[in-house]
């Protein structure tokens, strides 16, 4: 579901990064591991169409990333991912539950209540469903983000260090219920992290 | 969700700044509004009472204030001319008709006017109740007097010397209201009319009176009761209407060199106040631009310094699917959304000051400035402020639409 062949990228006056040739199965969970400037964020932007690739090719659900223009590839990051950060990103002028709305809304599909109160109940999250963003805790607001990111059930989860903030119990309850939304969801997912915690729970690792 | 529940969110998380942008753009706008309908009307106003009037005769001084305090009833009189020199003027080739006008007193600061109906007739007026006046001490009001004072059909009551309250009262001879004048929306709503030989016999001392058999063959044009002959009468002004166009050559000329009076030209007098006052007009409507371009100015900074701190919001929304173009868009309609409830409030703001104005200022409601008339210009307003709003994003939408996602989000 996700191949990449002889994939580089170089960063204007700096050398060229190779990874090596991935191929993921459908449902698969794999963690990315490796050292900051390992080339681990630059590997899942560039698998999750954040940022262009210069030389080789990407294939994601049959669909060559590499060959898309700006626009199309806008639309195809709306349908087929979800993404999860470090930092929450959540966007503070709005509450939870329209912070959750703005993935369909972006992605231009249907806007669904029933699912928003489906994926904050998984989550644990629904009593605070009409809070702003500022009155959650931080393992609140890092579950608010898993929410939006499989709000849409995407294909593909990808993560970027998605438990270095926090404290082991909030790693703990945050990596397993990314795992159980991942599943729930049917969705691939990629973590890459330093955080070596996290090789407790996924076995499978690819090593930058 | 959508674009405008988002654009809501983001002004709301700012409320002060969302506020003080609206309330200075609104600050610029209300006054070109006050400025605008001030204008308008006032210019309306002026063209209509000076309808049918094209030259003012009257003593010498200054013709801006012969014109003021014959037609706008709003200044002092100049002075007096002999009835028997008005008289001549009134039979001049030339002119097609004359009314004479007859000042000085006046009843809880409502002017009364010593004419003949013909005055009436220049605006129309029509009455709502009673008759015209027929005999001596008879008035017809006009419909603002009669609101104001409470005055009905049959009330009597004196004049004042002077056309202030605190002049001597004339008490031995009462006016009776005979009738009342329908709105006309010009200066005889605010005036009292009268005969003119019943302001002359307000002030005759006791004794004195008109010399009755002096000479019974020739009476005057302007004022019938009066012998022609008799040189002690006299009135204030001339209201005149040219016979043709030469006329407005010839005459003027003819009045101010041969003969002790001057002649005005309302039109002319009324462009020359427009032009002083023009000068104020336009300092505030330049202020007012001034304040329209600090708040332009203030609606774009609090934009660019917003999309600094959004670019995290504006990354992850491209992440979510969100192409460029609604990132611009978002952007747009924040500036416009700003822009416009400002123009908005601006407007509605205007018309209320206006409004107060009308309530509070006795002035401005003798000149009819009323705060319930809007223009088309005011839809210019509003379709400028929308143009206003695009212009002031146009700059932070083209940040947003150069937002790096990979740079931003990978630089935790």
């Amino acid at each position: 579901m996700i191949r990449t062949q002889s994939l580089t990228y170089a960063y204007p006056a700096e050398k060229e990064i190779f990874f090596n040739d991935l191929d993921v199965a459908s449902g698969e969970q794999i963690l990315l591991l490796g050292e900051s400037g390992s080339g681990k964020t630059t590997l899942l932007h560039l698998l999750g169409g954040l940022l262009k690739s210069q030389h080789g090719s990407i294939e994601v659900n049959g669909t060559d990333l590499t060959k898309l223009s700006e626009s199309e590839l806008d639309r195809f990051r709306g349908k087929h991912y979800g993404f999860i950060f470090q930092r929450n990103h959540l966007m503070t002028a709005l509450t939870v539950e329209q912070n959750l709305l703005m993935a369909p809304f972006l992605a231009g599909l249907r806007q669904s209540q029933e699912r928003v109160e489906e994926v904050l109940e998984h989550l644990g999250v629904i009593e605070k469903r009409k809070s702003r963003i500022q009155d959650l805790s931080l393992g609140q607001a890092q579950r608010v983000a898993i929410a939006r990111a499989v709000l849409n059930k995407p294909s593909v989860l990808l993560a970027d260090e998605p438990t270095s903030a926090l404290d082991d119990k909030n790693c703990d309850r945050v990596s397993d219920l990314l795992l159980s939304a991942a599943l729930q969801n049917q969705a691939t997912l990629i973590i890459a992290t330093h955080d070596q915690r996290l090789k407790r729970k996924i076995h499978n690792l690819i090593q930058l | 969700m959508n674009l405008i529940k988002l654009v809501y969110g983001y002004l709301r998380s700012r409320p002060l700044n969302t506020l003080l942008n609206i309330l200075l753009l609104a600050l610029g706008i209300a006054m070109i509004t006050i400025l605008l309908l001030f204008n308008k009307q006032l210019k309306q106003k002026i063209s209509d009472n000076t309808k049918g009037i094209d030259l003012v005769v009257g003593a010498k001084g200054s013709p801006l204030q012969l014109i003021l305090c014959n037609i706008f009833h709003i200044d002092f009189p100049t002075g007096n001319i002999k009835l028997t020199a008005a008289d001549q003027l009134a039979k001049h080739r030339l002119v097609k008709n004359a009314i004479p006008m007859a000042l000085g007193d006046s009843y809880q600061n409502f002017r009364i006017v010593g004419t003949n109906h013909a005055y009436a007739e220049l605006y129309k007026a029509e009455l709502a109740a009673g008759a015209w006046w027929s005999a001596d001490f008879e008035v017809v009001i006009g419909s603002s007097v009669a609101e104001s004072l409470s005055l009905i059909l049959g009330s009597t009551f004196e004049s004042a010397h002077g056309l202030s309250t605190d002049g001597h009262a004339h008490e031995e001879s009462p006016f009776i209201v005979k009738g009342i004048l329908k709105r006309t929306n010009s200066v005889l709503d605010n005036l009292i009319l009268t005969n003119v030989s019943s302001i002359w016999k307000v002030h005759e001392e006791p004794g004195e009176g008109p010399r009755a058999g002096d000479s019974t063959h020739h009476t005057s044009v302007l004022v019938p009761s009066v012998s022609l002959s008799d040189s002690t009468r006299e009135i204030t002004s001339l209201l005149m209407k040219y016979r043709n166009p030469i006329a407005a050559i010839q005459l003027p000329r003819y009045i101010n060199t041969q003969t002790n009076m001057q002649a005005a030209s309302p039109s002319f007098e009324a462009a020359r106040l427009f032009s002083i006052l023009g000068v104020g007009m336009d300092a505030l409507t330049a202020f007012a631009y001034v304040l329209i371009f600090i708040s332009a100015l203030s609606i774009f900074l609090a934009l660019y310094n917003s999309l600094k701190e959004r670019k995290y919001d504006l990354a992850i929304m491209r992440s979510m699917g969100a192409s460029r173009l609604k990132l611009v868009m978002a952007t747009q309609l924040e500036g416009v959304t700003l822009t416009v409830m400002g123009s908005l409030f601006g407007i509605g703001l205007g018309h209320g000051v206006l409004y107060l104005f009308s309530v509070w200022v006795e002035e401005s409601q003798k000149a009819g400035i009323s705060a319930a008339v809007f223009y088309p210009e005011e839809g210019y307003l509003l379709a400028g402020s929308f143009v206003l709003g695009i212009l002031c994003s146009l700059i932070p939408s083209f940040q947003a639409y150069r937002t790096d996602i990979h740079k931003i989000l990978a630089g935790n």
